[in-house]
């Protein structure tokens, strides 16, 4: 069993997205630990790119502050091979095609499998662009995240049967959509369903918890880096906490 | 060029969030029934004979000629088409085959604000709602193209994110489409993006060099020697370029913005200064830096100022096929300023790129050969900003 399958075989899993370098490393890492103790199944890290086109506001600001704060991918790497001395909690990360095509795919996947990544989501590589990177994600053992999203409708069945480690089912700004999109996907893989949503209630989240295997908090926890700075990770590793116990 | 998977070379593909995957799937369906629709060509055909003005002018530039000394210079004057420039053969395209495909809206970027005059234009015609996506900087540089636009009945979005220019335009526009698919026709300007839309724009775009070929043969019974135009996106060029590929007597030369010039940071000269690299649903040449971050990019024109360029011409500078030469704003504003006083004709200062290439070019060449310069737009747009370069204090 990966390990990402492990952060689904207690029950439901919390997994906060956070940007590499929001606003420095050193609150990340404190992230990252703050939210590991309190219950997060896994982690997505973001590694920031300069046009996020599939962001918002919120998360497009949030990799502008990284890139300014002097996050490099060399620098999330290096940051990584410190972080993991006494960080155990299974990580995956997102970045944009560009970022893994221009460090070489070669060289930064087998980075990741190096640095315990255990996968990646690249939201500009859809289904009919995947074999850009998984013959090499499949060398070194890093899954390649299949997405759906909330207009996939008839294409659910095909990213869902060869869907690797975990299902990511984002519906971005549209919450309700995602209802359909998991039971559709249900019928056509067994993997684990996660569930991401452009929302901050708590409410809505504990909502589409009921749907999927696990929920991604983005937005909540970009806004709590924006709001909070170096003072965030206590504020972030308390929603994970309640998550963990509402849902 | 045959590219069903909507490769060229090793370039395009379809780099896209899975939101925008069915809306792409479906414009290429509906794209590849509609282009061999006969009645669909019928009424394009009719929309760019009768409403833009078409065929355009292939103009022999006799004071130019004699100026520079050397090559016959022919203009192809897509300066003359409705509009002002060649977007309108694109958009018409376009716009007929989104309200063929029901949707009831179209949405675009610009740069310039060519492309988006032309989509508002569109779109008053065919009766669609029309939101045009523009870097906020480009609102402040082409300010009466945003009246144009909002006149024509168009709303107008300043883009505030990023770099607040062309790049940033269409990433807006992107997120806009994939938000709203079911009413909403993204009409991309140039011959970038995700297949289908390298492909669409350049048939589109097309039209250009199949006017050139006949036109130049019945004016001197033979291709010409070289064909210029400028390179932002690509969509003019490609157009200009596209008949001619398989003529391999005929050199293909685009030309790109250099800025202050290819050895500064303030440069859009992509093919030049940039490398392979994936973005906005392409794989191509962009300017980015070592990490594959997208680098600011500068040039005095706004229609050229793209950090990235199509995958065909990406792909014809691997082949060897078409070279692609930096110009400087200097370079270009000089150009500007030189064909206005010898041949009457203001270009855009997009086509004065090609222009200033033409001007270095054509002393080179023999007197029996023969340049095709595609003035893709007409100047007007621009005298204020170049009266500004000059040091005269003129706003719109």
């Amino acid at each position: 069993m990966s390990k990402i399958n492990k952060a689904f075989a207690e029950g439901k899993s919390v997994i906060p997205f956070i940007t590499c370098g929001d606003p420095d490393l050193d609150t990340t890492g404190k992230i990252i630990r703050e939210a590991a103790k309190n219950g997060a199944g896994f982690i997505v890290l973001g590694i920031p790119f300069s046009d996020p086109t599939a962001e918002g506001p919120v998360i497009q600001e949030a990799n502008l502050r990284a890139l300014a704060g002097g996050a490099t991918t060399d620098r999330i790497f290096d940051f990584l091979k410190e972080l993991r001395k006494d960080v155990s909690v299974p990580l995956v990360f997102m970045t944009y095609a560009n970022v893994v095509f221009s460090y070489g795919a070669e060289k930064f996947i087998s980075l990741c499998a190096e640095t315990g990544i255990s996968g990646i989501i690249v939201p500009d590589l859809p289904f009919e662009e995947k074999e850009e990177f998984l013959p090499v994600c499949e060398k070194y053992d890093v899954d390649l995240i299949s997405q759906i999203a909330s207009t996939s409708a008839q294409r659910i069945p095909m990213i869902a049967e060869e869907a690797k480690g975990f299902l990511l089912a984002d519906a971005g700004n549209c919450y309700e959509a995602l209802e359909g999109m998991l039971s559709e996907a249900a019928k056509h893989t067994d993997i684990p369903r996660v569930a991401a949503a452009d929302t901050e209630s708590i409410e809505e989240m504990v909502k589409i918890s009921k749907f999927a295997d696990g929920i991604i908090v983005r937005k909540m926890a970009i806004r709590y880096i924006e709001q909070y700075g170096k003072k965030a990770p206590e504020h972030i590793g308390a929603i994970v906490r309640m998550l963990n116990k509402e849902i | 060029m045959s590219n069903t998977d909507g490769r060229f070379g090793i370039h395009g593909g379809q780099y896209v969030p899975e939101i925008m995957m069915n809306a792409i799937n479906e414009l290429e369906k509906a794209y590849n029934f509609y282009k061999n629709d006969p009645q669909f060509n019928r009424e394009l055909t009719e929309l760019l004979d009768e409403y833009a003005g078409r065929p355009s002018r292939l103009y022999y530039a006799e004071k130019l000629t004699k100026a520079l000394g050397g090559a016959k210079i022919y203009l192809k004057r897509e300066d003359l088409n409705h509009t002002g420039s060649h977007k309108i053969n694109n958009v018409l395209g376009q716009a007929l085959l989104a309200k063929k495909m029901g949707k009831k809206r179209l949405i675009a970027e610009t740069g310039a604000g060519q492309h988006g005059v032309a989509s508002a234009t569109a779109a008053a015609l065919m009766d669609m709602e029309c939101v045009v996506f523009m870097g906020e900087e480009d609102t402040k540089r082409q300010a009466l193209n945003v009246y144009r636009m909002e006149l024509l009945g168009a709303k107008v979005i300043p883009v505030t994110s990023g770099t607040a220019t062309l790049k940033d335009a269409v990433s807006e526009a992107m997120r806009e489409w994939a938000s709203r698919i079911y009413d909403t026709h993204y009409c991309l300007g140039s011959v970038m993006g995700p297949h289908p839309f390298p492909t669409i724009v350049r048939d589109f775009q097309a039209v250009i060099s199949r006017e050139i070929k006949y036109q130049i043969l019945e004016k001197e019974g033979r291709l010409p020697d070289a064909v210029l135009a400028c390179v932002g996106g690509g969509s003019n060029a490609i157009g200009s370029f596209y008949h001619f590929i398989g003529d391999k007597s005929v050199r293909l030369i685009g030309c790109e913005a250099a800025g202050r010039g290819i050895d500064t940071f303030e440069t859009a000269a992509t093919v030049n200064t940039g490398k392979v690299g994936i973005f906005h649903g392409m794989k191509s040449y962009f300017c980015q830096d070592e990490y594959g971050q997208i680098a600011p990019v500068y040039s005095i024109s706004a229609g050229l100022d793209y950090p990235g360029v199509g995958p065909e011409h990406a792909d014809l500078y691997d082949q060897g096929r078409a070279e692609y030469v930096p110009v400087t704003d200097d370079e270009a504003v000089n150009a500007f300023e030189f064909l206005s006083r010898t041949e009457g004709i203001i270009p855009a200062i997009e086509s004065s790129h090609a222009v200033a290439h033409a001007i270095k070019l054509a002393p080179t060449m023999d007197k029996d050969k023969i340049i095709v310069i595609t003035v893709s737009g007409r100047g007007d747009k621009d005298c204020a900003a170049i009266a500004r370069y000059r040091g005269v204090d003129i706003y719109e």
